[in-house]
C-alpha cells in the first residue's frame, strides 16, 4: 500500500488529525522557542554537521579506534552485518547468562532491527522501559515517531490499553495515575531483569564509551541493575572525541522537544565489577548507504525528531503511514536504501517545502535528498506506469512550443464547454475531489500578448 | 536592460491577468521586458516526478529561449528556484550558467536589481499573505520561522508600504499550503487537508484577500476556497500592486 493510501486512512478521523498535526505542531514551537533563545544556534548545527562530515568520511578509522578503546576498558565489542545477525548476537548473550528477563531501554536501531519479536520467538521475556515503547507494546503496535513512540495515541487511547492489561479502572484517563501505574509495573520488571539492553545515541571513538540520553532514566535503572548491560548501536553513531560531545547534547533535546538537555546523559566506559558490558555495533545497509553520494550524508541524522514535527504532511498522516521503523522526511530517505519497492512511494509524500531541512540541527539536506530518490527511483523504474507515460508524454509537448501552445488552447476550451460535473468527476479527477478547477480563461497570455503586439 | 519576462505554463494557460500584471507592473516600475513567445515550462512537473531525464529537452527549450537576455523575470518563485537550482543536470555551458544566474522572482527583482523597496499606492484591504516555500526557503525571500521568531520578507515588505492594506497575522507564518506539484494529485488526500488548514488560518484571522507570489500555491487555495464558497479574494500579488500604485 502506499504511503497516500495509508494516509487516506488517517485523514478519515478528521478531529483526530487536526488533533495529531497540533499536538506535533506544539512540539515544533517549543523546538522554536529553544532555538531562538540559543543565539548560536546555527553555528552549532554547522559544527555538529561537520563533525558528523568527517566522522562518516574516516569511519572505519573511528570504528576501529572506538573498538580499541572498548576493549582496553573491559567492554566487548560485537561486529553484526545485518539486522538478523544482530539478533542472533544479542540473543546468543542472553543464552550465555541463561537470561529470560529482560528490559529495554530506547531504541531505534532495535525496532529496525525487529528484535522484540525474535527475543519473543525464543522464549525471553523482553520488556520496553520507556513509557512510550511500553504503551505501544502493550498494544503490539510500532513506534510513530523516534522520539516520540505512542505520539499517535491520546490519553484515553492509554486508559483503555492500560484497563485492558494492567488493571487500572475502566475509564481512568488521568494521566498522573496512569503513569504511577506503569511505574509499578516497570519497577517490577526491572528489579528482576538479568540483563538489560539500551540504545546507544553517541559513541565516542577517543575514549570506547557509549551515551545513552533518556528523559526517564530507565535505561540508567535497568542497566545498574542487571548483570549484563547490552548496548545496541549503528555505526553512524560515532563522533571522534567526548569533546565533540557537548555540541550534541546542545543541538538535540532542542531540536527534539525543546528541552536545553535531557534529564539524564549518561555514560558508559566500563562494566561495573562482577558485570558484563557489550556493545553490538550494526551495519544493516549503512555501508550501502555510505557507498551512495547523493545520500551517505543522511547517516549524519541524530534521531532528534524534529523533522517529524515540522512536516506538513507527517502532522497529518501519523508516523504509520509511512510503514518504516523511522517514520517522516528522514524516514523517507532512508527507506529506500533498504527496500526500494517496498518504500518507492516514501519519497513523494513530501511536497519539497525543505522546513525538514531547515529544522535538521546537523543539516542534512533532506528535501534535496528527497528529490533525488524520486529520480533514482523513476530511472529503476519504481514509478507508477501511468505517471511515467504522462510525465514522457508531457515532456514532448513542453519541448515544443507550438505543440504547448495548441494543447494549452485545446485543454483549456476543453474545460470552458464540458459540463463540471464531468470536467470535476471525483473517480478520475483527485484535484476535484476537495478542490474547484481554474476557471479556464478565453485567452492565454501568449494568445493575449500577440494580440497586443498586432495593435503595436 | 534587456528583460524577458517569463511567464510559467500554467500561468500563461490559466491566470492571463497575473502576466498581464507582471508586465504592466514592471513597465510601470521603468521596465520593458519582452515576452520570448518560444518559452514553455521550466520542467519542474516532470522532475519533481521523477523524470528529470525527461524533463531535460524542456531545459534546453528555456535556456534557447531566455539566453539573449539581461534577466529572465517571472511571477513565480518555485519556477525560478527550479531553474537555479536543477537546471545542474545539463552541461553547464555558459548560457545555461547565465540563464541560472539570472533568472529572478518578480519581487527579489524588483528588490534586489531595480533597488526599489517601496512602490507608493493605495490597497485599503486585509491582505493575507501566502509565503510560498520555494521562494521563502528556496529563494531566501522572507525569513524563516526555523530560524527566527521575526516576520519580514521581500513581499511583506511591499505590501506594508500599501496605504490602507492591513496584513493579516496569521497562526502559523510559513506552514507549506500542501499544492507541491504533483503531489496535489498523487496525495490529493494529504493536499486538500494541508490547503484547507491554511485557509482556515485565513480565515480564523480575517483575510478578504489572500495573496502571495507564487500562483501555484494560490490555483490550490483558490480551488479550495471556491469550494468551500468562502468571501476571500484569491489574488497574485502582482495584481495587487499593479492595481494599487499610483
Amino acid at each position: 500500500m502506499s504511503h497516500s493510501k495509508r494516509s487516506d486512512i488517517f485523514l478519515l478521523d478528521t478531529e483526530r488529525t487536526t488533533w495529531h498535526d497540533a499536538t506535533l505542531w506544539f512540539v515544533r514551537q517549543k523546538r522554536d522557542k529553544a532555538v531562538y533563545a540559543t543565539p548560536e544556534f546555527q553555528e552549532l548545527r554547522q559544527l555538529a554537521s561537520d563533525i558528523k562530515d568527517h566522522t562518516l568520511s574516516r569511519l572505519d578509522f573511528y570504528l576501529q579506534q572506538f573498538e580499541e578503546n572498548a576493549r582496553r576498558n573491559g567492554v566487548q565489542v560485537h561486529w553484526a552485518a545485518d539486522a538478523h545477525e544482530h539478533n542472533q548476537i544479542v540473543l546468543g548473550l542472553l543464552q550465555q547468562h541463561g537470561a529470560t528477563r529482560v528490559v529495554k531501554s530506547k531504541s531505534m536501531l532495535t525496532e529496525e532491527c525487529h528484535l522484540n519479536p525474535y527475543l519473543i520467538k525464543h522464549g525471553v521475556d523482553v520488556i520496553d522501559t520507556d513509557l512510550g515503547e511500553r504503551i505501544i507494546q502493550l498494544r503490539d503496535e510500532a513506534p510513530s515517531h523516534v522520539v516520540l513512540p505512542a505520539i499517535h495515541l491520546k490519553k484515553e487511547d492509554v486508559g483503555d490499553t492500560f484497563h485492558l492489561h494492567l488493571g487500572t479502572e475502566k475509564g481512568n484517563n488521568d494521566p498522573q495515575q496512569l503513569t504511577e501505574t506503569a511505574r509499578q509495573h516497570l519497577r517490577e520488571k526491572f528489579l528482576v531483569s538479568e540483563v538489560a539492553i539500551s540504545g546507544v545515541n553517541f559513541a565516542v571513538a577517543e575514549t570506547g564509551s557509549v551515551v545513552v540520553c533518556t528523559n526517564e532514566g530507565n535505561a540508567d535503572l535497568g542497566v545498574n541493575l542487571a548483570k549484563v548491560h547490552i548496548a545496541c548501536m549503528g555505526m553512524e553513531k560515532l563522533i571522534p572525541r567526548l569533546s565533540d560531545l557537548s555540541v550534541f547534547t546542545r543541538i538535540l533535546t532542542r531540536s527534539a522537544t525543546g528541552q536545553p538537555i535531557t534529564t539524564y546523559t549518561s555514560h558508559f566506559s566500563k562494566p561495573a565489577e562482577g558485570k558484563e558490558l557489550h556493545v553490538v555495533i550494526v551495519d544493516n545497509g549503512r555501508t550501502k548507504q555510505l557507498g551512495r553520494p547523493d545520500f551517505r550524508n543522511s547517516l549524519k541524522c541524530i534521531r532528534c525528531g524534529a523533522c517529524m514535527n515540522t512536516c506538513p504532511v507527517y502532522r497529518r498522516s501519523g508516523g504509520h503511514s509511512y510503514d518504516f521503523t523511522i517514520p517522516g522526511p528522514i524516514g523517507a530517505i532512508l527507506s529506500p536504501n533498504i527496500d526500494m519497492r517496498k518504500h518507492a512511494s516514501l519519497p513523494f509524500a513530501s511536497t519539497l517545502c525543505g522546513s525538514c531541512t531547515d529544522v535538521c540541527p546537523v543539516k542534512i539536506d533532506i528535501h534535496t535528498q528527497l528529490y533525488k530518490w524520486r529520480q533514482v527511483l523513476g530511472q529503476e523504474g519504481e514509478i507508477p506506469a501511468s505517471k511515467k507515460w504522462s510525465m514522457r508524454l508531457l515532456s514532448r509537448v513542453l519541448a515544443k512550443p507550438a505543440m504547448y501552445g495548441l494543447g494549452g488552447k485545446v485543454a483549456r476550451q476543453g474545460l470552458r464547454f464540458l459540463p463540471h460535473g464531468l470536467t470535476h468527476g471525483k473517480g478520475y479527477n483527485p484535484w476535484a475531489i476537495a478542490r474547484e478547477l481554474p476557471e479556464p480563461p478565453k485567452q492565454s497570455f501568449r494568445e493575449w500578448y500577440a494580440q497586443q503586439m498586432v495593435k503595436l | 536592460m534587456k528583460v524577458a519576462l517569463f511567464i510559467p505554463c500554467y500561468v500563461d494557460q490559466f491566470y492571463p491577468q497575473v502576466g498581464i500584471a507582471t508586465l504592466q507592473l514592471l513597465e510601470k516600475l521603468g521596465v520593458q521586458a519582452d515576452f520570448p513567445k518560444q518559452q514553455t515550462c521550466c520542467g519542474q512537473p516532470m522532475a519533481n516526478s521523477g523524470c528529470e531525464q525527461d524533463a531535460i529537452p524542456v531545459y534546453y527549450n528555456f535556456v534557447d529561449t531566455f539566453d539573449g537576455y539581461e534577466y529572465v523575470v517571472g511571477p513565480a518563485g518555485s519556477c525560478v528556484y527550479h531553474v537555479r537550482k536543477h537546471f545542474d543536470i545539463i552541461e553547464q555551458t555558459p548560457a545555461v550558467q547565465h540563464v541560472r544566474a539570472n533568472t529572478y522572482e518578480l519581487f527579489d527583482f524588483i528588490l534586489n536589481i531595480l533597488g526599489i523597496s517601496e512602490i507608493p499606492g493605495s490597497f485599503p484591504h486585509k491582505v493575507g499573505l501566502h509565503l510560498s516555500c520555494h521562494g521563502q526557503r528556496g529563494l531566501h525571500q522572507a525569513n524563516e520561522s526555523e530560524m527566527t521568531p521575526v516576520r519580514d520578507g521581500q513581499l511583506k515588505r511591499l505590501l506594508s508600504g500599501m496605504q490602507g492594506l492591513e496584513l493579516t497575522e496569521l497562526d502559523r507564518n510559513d506552514e507549506c499550503c500542501g499544492f507541491g506539484g504533483t503531489f496535489c494529485v498523487s496525495e490529493a488526500g494529504i493536499s486538500a487537508r494541508m490547503g484547507q488548514d491554511r485557509v482556515a488560518d485565513h480565515v480564523r484571522n480575517g483575510t478578504r484577500v489572500l495573496t502571495g507570489g507564487d500562483m501555484s500555491c494560490l490555483m490550490h487555495l483558490e480551488g479550495i476556497v471556491r469550494r468551500a464558497k468562502l468571501p476571500i479574494k484569491v489574488m497574485h500579488a502582482a495584481e495587487i500592486l499593479n492595481g494599487a500604485i499610483l
